[in-house]
């Protein structure tokens, strides 16, 4: 049972991966500013980069660690974009409140 | 399988660099105060940067830092204060932690200055293997993305300047 504990393999990144990525997705289902959900969303990604890298590790190929360039540079012009559309509508609406911006539902 | 005390010393690390991104990634949903939640994310950015550079992965490291807590949170937090702006008017400017601010920063010089002027040399471990063929980390990834990975490393050279086209466009001012 302690080596289990002490000995870190990839199981343990990747069990701290799901971690980060569930606490990411509480935040996105639960905040209701705008800006905090697109945080939880990079949480998420960090989440998943973590098991890239660990993968990586275990497996000595660097394809994971490119992969992982990749991501960060799309969660970068991902937050961009998320971060000018809440602009945009914080200059409509006044309000970042993600109940507020409830035109589109039915 | 014998317990060593480099593996003690690693898991410790770990569970260390592990709670403290987990308690900080907790805190980034469940704080009220946004600013709270960026500067928390912030912290979540460098734990899982120190934990990249424990797999070895140092370039990855460098660009989480440099992107992520460099650009994105500098990014989120530009817009948290231009939508905060009325609120944030409101507060008086407190110089009540200037102590700390400079007591943590004497000891960040100390601890670089140690760093910087140390005579110990990295474990002879680290150096070797299929990685120090290639010049390193950072030569390896960077091979492999002009080699192998060209036609993906352009296209999202791509997608950066969309994005960067795109994001001009919403925020821009409305005449």
């Amino acid at each position: 049972m302690l080596p289990a504990i002490v000995h870190i393999g990839t199981t343990h990144f990747v069990i701290l991966g799901l971690l980060l990525f569930i606490i990411g997705a509480i935040g996105v289902l639960t905040r209701r500013n705008a800006i905090t959900v697109l945080m939880s969303i990079e949480l998420m990604f960090n989440a998943a980069n973590i098991n890239l890298v660990a993968f990586s590790h275990q497996l000595a190929s660097l394809v994971g660690q490119v992969f992982t360039v990749f991501v960060i540079t799309v969660a970068a012009g991902e937050a961009a974009i998320g971060l000018a559309i809440i602009i945009t509508l914080f200059r409509h609406r006044r309000t970042v409140n993600i109940d507020e911006a409830s035109m589109m539902k039915w | 399988m014998t317990v060593t005390t480099l593996d003690v010393l690693y898991a410790l690390l770990f569970y260390g660099l592990a709670f403290f991104a987990v308690g900080s990634a907790i805190m980034v949903v469940t704080r009220k105060n946004t600013v709270h939640s960026a500067v928390f994310l912030v912290f979540v950015f460098f734990a899982v940067a120190a934990l990249f550079v424990m797999l070895h992965a140092e370039f990855v490291a460098a660009v989480q830092i440099l992107v992520y807590a460099g650009g994105i949170m500098v990014l989120f937090l530009f817009v948290i204060m231009l939508v905060n702006l009325e609120e944030i008017e409101k507060l008086r400017s407190r110089y009540r932690q200037w102590w700390a601010a400079s007591l943590l920063a004497l000891l960040l010089m100390v601890v670089i200055l140690t760093a910087v002027f140390s005579r110990l040399r990295f474990p002879a471990a680290l150096e070797s293997g299929p990685l120090a063929a290639h010049g390193g980390n950072t030569e390896a990834v960077g091979r492999m993305l002009f080699t192998h990975f060209l036609l993906p490393f352009e296209i999202v050279s791509v997608l950066l300047l969309v994005a960067m086209i795109g994001a001009i466009v919403l925020a821009r001012r409305e005449y």
